[in-house]
């Protein structure tokens, strides 16, 4: 019998061990499902039929002494940009309701061949678009640890999943920090691993050049165990990095000592001084384990929130422009084609994606491509030029991941630009094709977590890592 | 002989002066087994939608992988064109129609994989080659009602997404042809060695080869005039036509004080004409970015190396040997059919045998149109009756009967056919003494020739053969009456 929110090293361990079985692992879930997703609504799907189908065949497996894989009977809960064959992917919108996939993301047959149980799929801002999950065509999702604030977004029904018990583990897509924030927010460990560390193959794309798929869990070593299941080479996906999944279970009790740390010397306005106060204990925590602490800059990080808001909607008006009405999802009938697109998209898409819509093609058209899109591209080559010296000093850098904690539902939905610097620490990151994470390092105003934010060089994975399981420790 | 005859057939020269200035920019699908960026076969003709999977139908989360295939061949394309083959990146070109599935093409752009090629054509015409690009080739609609076939006015419209995703190279050529001529021999020379290098099947009929001609008219040494671009070229012979309209359509607009607009433009081969499509003003934005989803495409030299290596002998190279061989023009017609139907082996073959090479490249371009590159007919057969023929055994009436009856049987001893048949050239004494009859029975005829009235000739060379039973040479007889005449 496994407490309420084992982690998945526990729970994995237990099954394998029969101390437990899938099954009765999976019910745990599932119950506390039945009790609390009416007010939370952490899902657009709940698989109970699959996922006990899933659960029984893991318990034949290990009664008939096969060889299970490390996630055997594990709970997962998946975002609902991530296909999965013959199951409703819906991102959230109307204009992909009732689509089912003919195909499994390369994450998703990972889970699956590591025996993980899904329980289903979980809300988000509508194409990943927005930072607190109230951007969903089907209603918001709420923080299970006060249901009268957001869980962050956009991956924010995959926090809320695992924060409220529904699953032992998710996975979320992190474009400019749908998988940090709402780690934050819910108190969870997330990670947005190195772009092309995991396959973007059968993610809804909405950046394809920002987009990443990582695990939320409760524990650094849970994500460590989930990354080295979900990451490492995909043939089917053209930006998937050649280089073997690096192991990270085996890092974490390795330390930070005589680790460098990077602060940021310039602190952005807009921090609540709770979120900060948890940062200086963060680096008094890494300081005492051996850690020492270096000042660095990133002149360039001013511009990043704006440069992500041409290089983002500028690939989402290109990406989302295959909702057309003519071969899946929603159409509005009208009596020529071109009517039809604009009569299927206008009904199909919601407000924010609509705004990025117009904003990504506007910042590509010819006359303007130079002035956005053109400069955001080099703005992105600066902020690597400024890491690429940063890290010259440090080996990882810490910042907040959000600058507050979880705010209440309808409180930043009237004014866009205050949601999106919701994302002002996590951009840069995504821009840089880098790592980063986020581990929950106690509480801050409301009494709600705050996440500190690890953030690492391209592939330095094993690093970040090993400074997160000593936040843990310390936390 | 296929549409891709390059026998000159000479475009009527431009009025007060004019020249044209012709670009083609010619797409054609790769023969490559899977699709540029997915595992469904490349086929044509199966029934609709039958070669298609999640990327070839822009599903959500779908992403396209390389065809390695498709590079290679445009790379064997690339170097046949004597381009420089660099280090190259794919954009996203976004339109919606319906038969674009992702609503953007996968296309090479400001750093295409082949860049600064030439080709040669005859007289020593060397047409630059900008770039040959890959790209992904659309699905194909079908619209049903109305009346033109087109979208506009029909009642619905069916799409096909077998094509969808199919590789294509756009080969853009400069602007340097200025004639309908060099357009379609450069056309059809492309052709010759997309097959050859084994690129392509290059049927126009089929689409796998399509051309888009740019046109603009000036006055020799001034800036080159406003161009329209023409769409719908579908065949060598539309490509000369389309182009000596449109030059001409362009001469009478500025030729009456009007302007040329820049515009795309629709060739209707039924109405030998062309229609504005639309203006410059009508075009899409584009709106190309970088395609996130694909890496620096960066072939190794060691791998194009050994790309140039397995390059067959390109048609010029081929044409040349068999001039060399049979001492014929290598820009004579039948140089360049029996090199276009991949004789020119066979050709070779007939002269190791002993044959008389000149000979063999008129039997064969007569005799095997309808054979393809290896005629079943034994070279050395062929070498036979052309030694036959050369050493007067046969006259060359007889030699193509000969050689009738070898085709129709696929193969045969000439000697036996030629004494089966009584063959046999008389000798000159006895072709003599039949001269000095004819003349004695047609002295009316004899007289208008020694007048110079080259026309009787017939009916004394007819008086002959036929008192030769046909055994007479044709040519011995006329050489013998015009000695007669001189004396």
């Amino acid at each position: 019998m496994t407490k309420p929110f084992a982690t998945v090293v526990d729970i994995a361990a237990d099954i394998a061990a029969g101390k437990t079985s899938a099954v009765e692992v999976l019910e745990q879930h599932l119950a506390r499902i039945t009790e609390r997703e009416s007010d939370i609504h952490a899902f657009n799907l709940v698989t109970t039929e699959q996922a006990r189908a899933t659960a029984q065949q893991v318990d034949a497996d290990i009664k008939a002494g096969k060889p299970v894989g490390p996630l055997a009977g594990v709970p997962v809960a998946l975002k609902d940009n991530m296909c999965t064959r013959g199951i409703e992917t819906t991102c959230s919108s109307k204009i992909l309701e009732g689509w089912k996939p003919p195909y499994d993301a390369t994450v998703v047959t990972r889970l699956q061949q590591a025996g993980a149980v899904m329980v289903g799929k979980t809300n988000l801002d509508e194409f990943a678009m927005g930072s607190s999950t109230e951007n969903s065509a089907f209603g918001p999702t709420k923080n299970p640890l006060d249901t009268s604030r957001v869980p962050g977004g956009s991956s924010g029904g995959s926090a809320a999943a695992v924060a409220a018990g529904f699953a032992a583990a998710s996975l979320g897509s992190d474009t400019g920090g749908s998988i940090r924030q709402p780690a934050s927010l819910c108190g969870l460990v997330g990670v947005k691993p190195t772009y092309g560390l995991v396959s973007r193959q059968g993610i809804v794309a909405f950046a394809s050049s920002l987009d990443q798929v990582g695990p939320f869990t409760h524990t650094v070593a849970d994500a460590a165990l989930m990354m080295e299941v979900i990451g490492g080479h995909d043939p089917l996906d053209s930006t998937s990095l050649p280089q073997p999944m690096p192991s990270l279970t085996s890092v974490l009790g390795q330390g930070v000592k005589g680790m460098r740390i990077g602060r940021l010397a310039d602190m952005p306005d807009g921090c609540e001084p709770e979120v900060l106060a948890r940062m200086d204990a963060a680096y008094v925590a890494l300081q005492a384990a051996g850690a020492t602490i270096v000042d660095i800059a990133l002149p360039s990080l001013s511009y990043c929130l704006t440069a992500y808001y041409l290089v983002a909607p500028a690939e989402a008006s290109s990406n989302l422009a295959r909702y057309d009405g003519v071969r899946y999802g929603m159409r509005v009938e009208t009596g020529d084609l071109h009517s039809m697109y604009g009569a299927t998209r206008a009904a199909g898409f919601g407000a924010e994606v609509k705004r990025r819509i117009m904003l990504g093609t506007y910042a590509l058209s010819a006359g303007y491509f130079d002035a956005y899109y053109g400069k955001a591209l080099k703005v992105r080559r600066l902020i690597a030029n400024d890491f690429a010296a940063a890290y010259e000093k440090c080996d990882v850098i810490l910042t907040p991941t959000s600058p507050t904690v979880a705010f209440p539902l309808g409180d930043k939905t009237s004014d866009p630009l205050t949601m999106y610097l919701c994302d002002i620490f996590t951009i840069p990151t995504n821009l840089a094709g880098h790592a980063a994470m986020s581990v929950p390092f106690g509480t801050g105003a409301h009494n709600m977590p705050v996440g500190v934010q690890v953030l690492a060089p391209a592939l330095g994975e094993q690093t970040m890592f090993r400074v997160a399981a000593e936040l843990e420790r310390a936390s | 002989m296929s549409n891709a005859s390059s026998a000159p057939q000479h475009s009527t020269e431009l009025p007060n002066g004019w020249e044209m200035v012709v670009g083609l920019e010619v797409h054609v699908e790769l023969d490559t087994k899977t699709k540029l960026f997915s595992a469904s076969p490349n086929r044509f003709g199966d029934e609709p939608n039958t070669n298609i999977d999640p990327v070839t139908l822009g599903l959500p989360g779908a992403l396209p992988v390389l065809n390695k295939q498709a590079v290679e061949l445009a790379i064997r394309l690339g170097l046949a064109l004597n381009c420089t083959v660099q280090p190259s990146t794919f954009h996203r070109k976004n339109y919606f129609y319906q038969d674009m599935p992702k609503a953007y093409q996968i296309s090479q752009y400001d750093q295409p994989i082949n860049i600064d090629g030439f080709m040669m054509l005859p007289g020593d015409v060397r047409i630059g080659i900008e770039r040959a690009h890959l790209e992904e080739d659309t699905g194909k609609s079908t619209h049903i009602g109305g009346t033109s076939g087109r979208i506009h006015g029909s009642d619905y419209s069916l799409v096909d997404f077998n094509r969808a995703g199919v590789p294509l190279v756009e080969i853009v050529s400069r602007p340097d042809i200025r004639n309908s001529d060099q357009a379609r021999q450069y056309v059809a020379e492309l052709r010759s060695i997309l097959l050859a290098v084994g690129a392509s099947d290059a049927k126009m009929e089929e689409g796998s080869m399509r051309c888009d001609v740019n046109v603009s008219v000036r006055k020799p040494g001034a800036e080159f005039g406003t161009r329209c671009e023409i769409k719908n070229v579908n065949s060598i012979r539309a490509v000369g036509k389309a182009i000596d309209y449109e030059a001409r359509r362009q001469i009478d607009v500025l030729e009456s004080g009007g302007t040329i607009r820049q515009e795309t433009r629709h060739w209707d081969d039924s109405e030998g004409r062309t229609h504005t499509l639309r203006t410059k003003e009508d075009a899409d934005d584009y709106r190309y970015f970088l395609e996130p989803d694909l890496v620096l495409l960066d072939p190794d030299q060691e791998w194009i190396e050994s790309i140039r290596a397995s390059l067959p002998m390109l048609p010029a190279a081929r044409r040349a040997q068999l001039a060399t061989l049979t001492g014929a023009n290598k820009e004579s017609e039948s140089v360049y059919v029996i090199v276009e139907r991949g004789q020119d082996d066979y050709v070779s073959a007939v002269a190791q045998a002993g044959g008389d090479a000149a000979r063999a490249l008129v039997y064969v371009q007569q005799a095997f149109a309808e054979e393809g590159a290896t005629p079943k007919v034994a070279a050395s057969d062929i070498a036979t009756l052309t030694q036959m023929e050369r050493d007067a055994k046969i006259t060359a009436t007889q030699a193509k009967t000969i050689l009738s009856e070898m085709v129709a049987n696929g193969g045969g001893d000439p000697v036996a056919i030629a004494s089966a048949k009584g063959f046999e050239a008389l000798d000159t004494s006895a072709v003599e003494a039949m001269v000095d009859a004819a003349i004695a029975q047609q002295a009316d005829a004899w007289a208008k020739y020694c007048a110079g009235e080259e026309k009787a000739m017939g009916a004394l060379v007819g008086a002959i053969m036929k008192a030769s039973q046909g055994k007479a040479d044709g040519k011995v007889v006329t050489a013998i009456l015009q000695a007669r005449r001189a004396k």
